[in-house]
């Protein structure tokens, strides 16, 4: 089943007709993605990608019945476009753009509050490189071939980083179920311990890599949840251990200023809750392969 | 983006924040002159960089008279202040300002954050001030008073009043503390600030509340809507390499290592660098060349890396996704030719287009290390670095 993307999620890709959301909306569909049209206002009844284009998301919607929305949108526009989709019924947006205020997303989060349960939009991102189930789609910029299909799922906030995971496991034939990228931000959509309850709900999926770094509270938070609700092993890895203090390094949410928010402390809180932290970037795969294989002789 | 203490009272001020009266030099003569002008028989003057722990550092005194002023400001003056939250370099000094001296009976902390917890903007408030936030968590952490507050409300008359009152305030400093309040608070929501920090926050002889410092830091996204902020930048308060390499859409972060790191992507860059300290040897830089990266942004981030002369080995490690390695492989071998480097060079490269950057890094005829995984770049990067008397 994977979580968020399968072959059949209906996909609109909002600001496909530009030159980055083109080019990556190109690679989602020969990769078999589902990709049902595009958004951009103005351009409502041409086409693109041989897909049809929509003024606006609701059009979007009613015509092709889209569940799902990747977000391409420039800084200034994005938070806009995220509360349209939200709007327009779309119950899963991925917002790859980096830059967007803080207070823009801070609008955005409260405004996702108002809609009923039944009908809320999940938000991942932004500042992501989005989400992959390898072999059925993905919805990101992130290069497909890297990942091979499997039962282990992958939720980090940096994009590379999580390349970097999903290659070790590859080489040690460990494929991955899904892998979320839930972006370097202060504010983001999604947080850690929602997607490992998503993971933790999903059939398909046998174990969790998560992937943090130094900043907010995210990491402890999924600490205490998977300790208290996960049934399935969580393998972390927190980057930023030689990270001096109140510099914000490349992410705006890659910054220690609290206490917890460094990368040993996130250590400790994560193996304080019975989570096995690799020891250092080079060994999430072997420390992954090491808990599954303890995993099948319990 | 930070400020100036001085630019801070300004915008804070025009929200209705009660600042003491100052005037901003940019001499030692014109210091004198603001003191005149000023009148009275105490100033305080102050160096205008862009750090806390001024006081302790010799960058702020009361004056008595006007040749006092004169004199400590010629003292300041193009030098370069180390306080406890600078670097060994210190910031520079270009700009005083002088303010008239404040009857002090009392002094408060008070601060406006981004919670990242609770996804709003939080005052943090202390009824003991003067001292740095993360001394008082440390000291006297039960004097802490924190109040989130709800972006689609603002902040409510109730919830400054009940801090007005937790603070010990008492009669007309309510309503001049549910002022100040909800000055800050909108000079924060209407202007993208990050942060607001009124440290001291103090009763005066006479009973009224005056903002003695004031600080305020800008969300650098949001600079594009305000340019009115964006104007306050000043360069002189940042690392020139930091600042170059930002134009060029690099993000670099200089640290005291050797070997310098050329990344793609903020976390690989950290977990790089982590690698290299578990190799046992020391980071000398972060850098995120960031997405798409073309052969010329590589040599950018080579001399960038270089700029710094304790680099003694390059450790370049690209995971391309939306990268390609071809393109960052072409700008190494660029580099080489063009910057004339003669330090040992570690790559290397995984992802979109790999076997293509490694043909050009192997037949370039340069004497590049080349390493399959992010362990061995580390590896090799430490044991390349040249001999070094301890």
């Amino acid at each position: 089943m994977a979580i968020l993307i399968t072959e059949s999620t209906r996909v609109i890709v909002q600001g496909m007709s530009g030159r980055i959301g083109a080019f990556h909306a190109a690679d989602m569909i020969r990769h078999g993605t589902n990709v049902v049209g595009g958004v951009t206002p103005g351009r409502g009844g041409e086409s693109h990608l041989d897909r049809p284009l929509f003024n606006t998301v609701r059009e979007a919607v009613e015509a092709t019945g889209a569940e799902a929305s990747l977000v391409f949108v420039p800084p200034p526009f994005a938070a806009d476009a995220i509360m349209e989709a939200a709007d327009a019924g779309i119950k899963t947006a991925v917002c790859v753009t980096d830059g967007i205020p803080s207070q823009d997303m801070m609008k955005v989060k409260r405004f996702l509050k108002r809609y009923p349960e039944e009908r809320k939009m999940r938000l991942i991102g932004p500042n992501c490189a989005g989400i992959i189930s390898p072999g059925k789609g993905f919805m990101g910029i992130m290069p497909p071939h890297i990942y091979m299909p499997g039962r282990i799922g992958i939720v980090g906030r940096s994009g590379t980083l999580g390349y970097e995971a999903a290659s070790q496991m590859m080489t040690l034939g460990i494929g991955v179920s899904t892998s979320v990228g839930i972006g370097g931000d202060p504010i983001n959509g999604s947080s850690f311990k929602d997607i490992l309850a998503l993971f933790e709900a999903d059939p398909d999926t046998d174990a969790v890599m998560m992937i943090g770094e130094i900043g907010g509270p995210q990491e402890a938070e999924a600490a205490a949840f998977a300790r208290d609700h996960m049934t399935k092993p969580v393998v972390a890895y927190i980057a930023g251990l030689s990270a001096p203090k109140g510099r914000k390094m490349g992410h705006a949410g890659a910054i220690i200023s609290a206490f917890g928010e460094s990368a040993q402390e996130k250590v400790e809180i994560l193996e304080a809750a019975g989570i096995t932290v690799a020891p250092n970037p080079s060994a999430m795969g072997e420390t992954m392969a090491r808990v599954l294989s303890h995993r099948q002789a319990a | 983006m930070d400020i100036h203490e001085y630019q801070a009272k300004e915008i804070l001020a025009r929200f209705g924040v009660p600042v003491p009266r100052g005037g901003l030099a940019y001499s030692p003569e014109q210091a004198g002159y603001r003191a005149r002008e000023l009148g009275g028989a105490a100033w305080v003057v102050k160096a205008q960089i862009h750090s806390g722990g001024r006081g302790a550092a010799g960058g702020v005194k009361l004056c008595r008279d006007e040749h006092e002023v004169t004199s400590f400001a010629a003292t300041l003056f193009g030098k370069q202040l180390v306080t406890k939250q600078t670097d060994a370099n210190g910031k520079g000094v270009y700009r005083l300002w002088v303010e008239a001296a404040s009857d002090i009976a009392r002094e408060m902390y008070l601060g406006f954050v981004l919670d990242r917890k609770s996804e709003r903007i939080m005052i943090v408030a202390s009824a003991h001030g003067g001292m740095e936030i993360e001394d008082l968590a440390e000291t006297d952490p039960d004097s802490l008073r924190r109040m989130t507050i709800d972006p689609a409300v603002g902040l409510s008359e109730f919830q400054a009043r009940e801090l007005a009152f937790q603070l010990g305030l008492k009669g007309g400093q309510i309503a001049q503390m549910v002022t100040i309040l909800k000055a800050c608070y909108r000079a924060y929501r209407d202007l993208d600030a990050v942060m607001v920090e009124i440290n001291p926050l103090v009763v005066t002889g006479s009973g009224d509340l005056v903002a003695l410092d004031a600080k305020m830091s800008f969300d650098t996204n949001a600079l594009f809507r305000r340019p009115q902020v964006a104007e306050l930048r000043d360069r002189s308060q940042e690392d020139p390499r930091e600042s170059t390499a930002g134009d060029h859409g690099l993000a670099y972060v200089g640290l005291d290592g050797d070997i310098g790191c050329i990344i793609n992507g903020a976390g690989l860059a950290m977990a790089t660098m982590d690698m290299i300290k578990l190799a046992g040897g020391e980071p000398a830089n972060f850098l995120d060349i960031g997405g798409g990266a073309s052969p010329e942004r590589v040599v950018r981030a080579f001399r960038t890396v270089l700029a710094d002369p304790n680099v003694s080995v390059i450790l370049v490690n690209i995971f391309a996704g939306i990268n390609r390695c071809d393109w960052v492989a072409e700008g190494v071998v660029k580099a080489y030719q063009e910057v004339g480097l003669t330090i040992p060079v570690v790559v290397r490269l995984a992802g979109t287009n790999v076997d293509e950057g490694k043909r050009i890094i192997d037949t370039s005829g340069l004497p590049l290390i080349s390493a399959d995984t992010l362990a061995e770049a580390a590896a090799k990067a430490v044991a390349a670095r040249p001999a070094k008397a301890a």
